[in-house]
């Protein structure tokens, strides 16, 4: 299995490895759950990886260990060449919801990483980069608004500026859009190449849509539940830019049903 | 000119339109129906009086306690006893409130972010939130005598409980994601706390306030009753004891207006301090 896998890591992407995972194993004793069995996976510099698996497989368990929220039961996780053995501020993190603050202004929501590990007067300094980061996201003067004010894709980019203002070597996004209605996350999806090919940024997403994963991502990881093991990686060959037109051709068709066939045998063995 | 002769029939025939019926209480405006509520009222008081339904020894005319507000207000204005007594009973309202923030929140704060608070401290305050407080009264009066320390430190038992429930509430409304997103950045406990869990807090804090600001009032008034003292209920006692209706009628009155002004203020300093919420201030501390 590993060495499937491995082969079909994309091919291309010659660009420095910058998240690894060797052999990472999860359990929780105490409920009697094997979480993750034996998972590989090298994140390229700039490359866009998606793990897509039915609820419940162990994503998100993968992306608590990736971020340094739970340490693994045996494996190595190396983030830049060092190993993640907590928070870091090089990991950017993206949820489902915004979780903005309504007490700060959208500003202050997005220097917020930097007041919590550097303090106030740090965070300030960033105002300036932060607008720039508003810019780029199409938020340009929601800076001093409240997020009360902000529909819920405007609060996402807001989000996504937060997670940005670090600088992380790695974005992971734990089905970022999902909370919003599907034409404005399509239109979101989009945004986020943008961004990533803008930043260069090295990202990993999990997600329950096929389609998102395959118009976003390089390589898609497929997920069987219990334990998690990703059974395929399947590389996805669209050019880049990609577009939301690209979702009607039939070589995305083909790339669907491709990881739809192997999520349904993994997700009822 | 044919399209208009076409939809005519559909602008002169009413019966085709599903229109919105309007109740009557909802086009009449609020302070309208509260005026016509309250002049409903006095005028069942009066016809009960009129009538002599009950004997005017126990029920005055609305006349008399109309009299008897005016005058309890000139008092009040002409810095007569009346106001030394509510003088007195507005210093125990500020101090049992000051007092029952002050051991609320702090006991919150303990019951709601540690588990040792969790675990130890909170089954014993549950006990002691279940018992009827106003039974304490004798023993707080035995202890600190017929002076204001007694009412004080009944009011303050009576509202600090809310107080450390609004609290320990607050600090565990943040939801997952929000604590999720903390410890990615790496906050200590200290940060969460400031900068996430107490702001996030705040509305339920100040729930607790509210509950606690009507608490202190009756803690202190009840304390008057049981440990007499010079504050105004003490007046309304002895007014009662003469069966000086009027008297015992408008000085309630006023009283409820010092209730008012409390729990207004703390709805005030809410709206000022949680801008973000927007909800109906006045209405949620009464659930």
């Amino acid at each position: 299995m590993i060495a499937t896998v491995s082969r079909l890591i994309p091919a291309g992407l010659d660009a420095r490895p910058v998240y690894e995972l060797r052999g990472v194993n999860k359990t929780f004793p105490r409920r009697g759950v094997h979480a993750l069995d034996r998972i590989d996976l090298t994140l390229h510099e700039g490359g866009f990886a998606s793990v897509i698996g039915a609820s419940g497989c162990g994503k998100s368990t993968l992306l608590k260990i990736m971020a340094g929220l739970l340490p693994p039961s045996a494996g190595s996780v190396m983030l830049s060449g060092k190993a993640v053995i907590g928070p870091r501020r090089d990991i950017g993190m993206m949820f489902q919801q915004a979780t903005l603050f309504p007490w700060r202004t959208t500003i202050e929501n997005i220097v917020l990483p930097i007041e919590i590990r550097d303090g106030r007067g740090a965070a300030r300094a960033k105002h300036d980069e932060a607008r720039t980061l508003l810019d780029l996201v199409g938020l340009t003067g929601f800076g001093d608004v409240f997020p009360n004010e902000l529909s819920g894709g405007m609060a996402q980019r807001a989000a996504i500026c937060r997670m940005l203002i670090t600088k992380p070597a790695v974005l992971l996004l734990d089905e970022p859009f999902s909370a919003l209605d599907e034409l404005t996350r399509d239109y979101m999806n989009m945004e986020l190449q943008k961004i990533c090919m803008a930043h260069n940024a090295t990202t990993f997403l999990v997600t329950h849509s096929i389609s998102e994963a395959v118009i976003l991502s390089d390589v898609v990881y497929v997920m069987s539940p219990r334990p998690g093991r990703f059974i395929e990686a399947v590389d996805i060959d669209l050019p880049r830019p990609r577009t939301l037109d690209m979702i009607t051709t039939p070589r995305f068709g083909a790339l669907v049903d491709r990881i739809r066939g192997r999520l349904d045998r993994g997700a009822f063995l | 000119m044919s399209q208009t002769t076409d939809t005519d029939p559909h602008t002169t025939t009413p019966d085709t339109v599903w229109s919105e019926h309007v109740s009557l209480i909802d086009r009449i405006p609020r302070s309208v129906a509260m005026a016509g509520l309250f002049l409903a009222f006095l005028a069942i008081w009066q016809l009960a009086w009129s009538l002599q339904l009950v004997s005017p020894i126990i029920l005055p005319s609305p006349g008399e306690t109309a009299r008897d507000i005016v005058f309890v207000g000139q008092n009040l204005f002409s810095g007569d006893y009346m106001l030394t007594a509510l003088r007195v009973t507005v210093t125990e309202v500020i101090y049992s409130f000051a007092l029952a923030i002050l051991i609320g929140f702090s006991l919150g704060v303990l019951v709601g972010e540690t588990v040792f608070g969790e675990r130890a401290v909170m089954p014993y305050l549950v006990a002691i939130d279940t018992m009827p407080k106003i039974a304490f009264a004798p023993l707080f009066i035995a202890w600190l005598g017929f002076g204001i320390a007694s009412k004080v430190a009944l009011a303050t038992f009576i509202a600090t409980f809310p107080i450390i429930v609004g609290t320990a509430a607050g600090l565990h409304a943040a939801d997952e994601n929000a604590r999720m997103l903390f410890r990615t950045m790496g906050a200590s406990r200290l940060q969460t706390l400031m900068k996430m869990k107490l702001p996030t807090g705040l509305p339920h804090f100040f729930t607790g306030l509210k509950i606690a600001s009507v608490g202190v009032m009756a803690g202190a008034i009840t304390g008057e009753f049981l440990g007499g003292g010079k504050g105004f209920g003490e007046l309304i006692r002895v007014a009662a004891s003469q069966l000086d209706t009027p008297r015992v009628f408008s000085l309630i009155i006023y009283l409820s207006l010092l209730g008012l002004a409390t729990f207004g203020s703390v709805v005030w300093i809410q709206r000022r301090f949680v801008f973000w919420q927007k909800t109906s201030a006045a209405t949620d501390g009464m659930a």
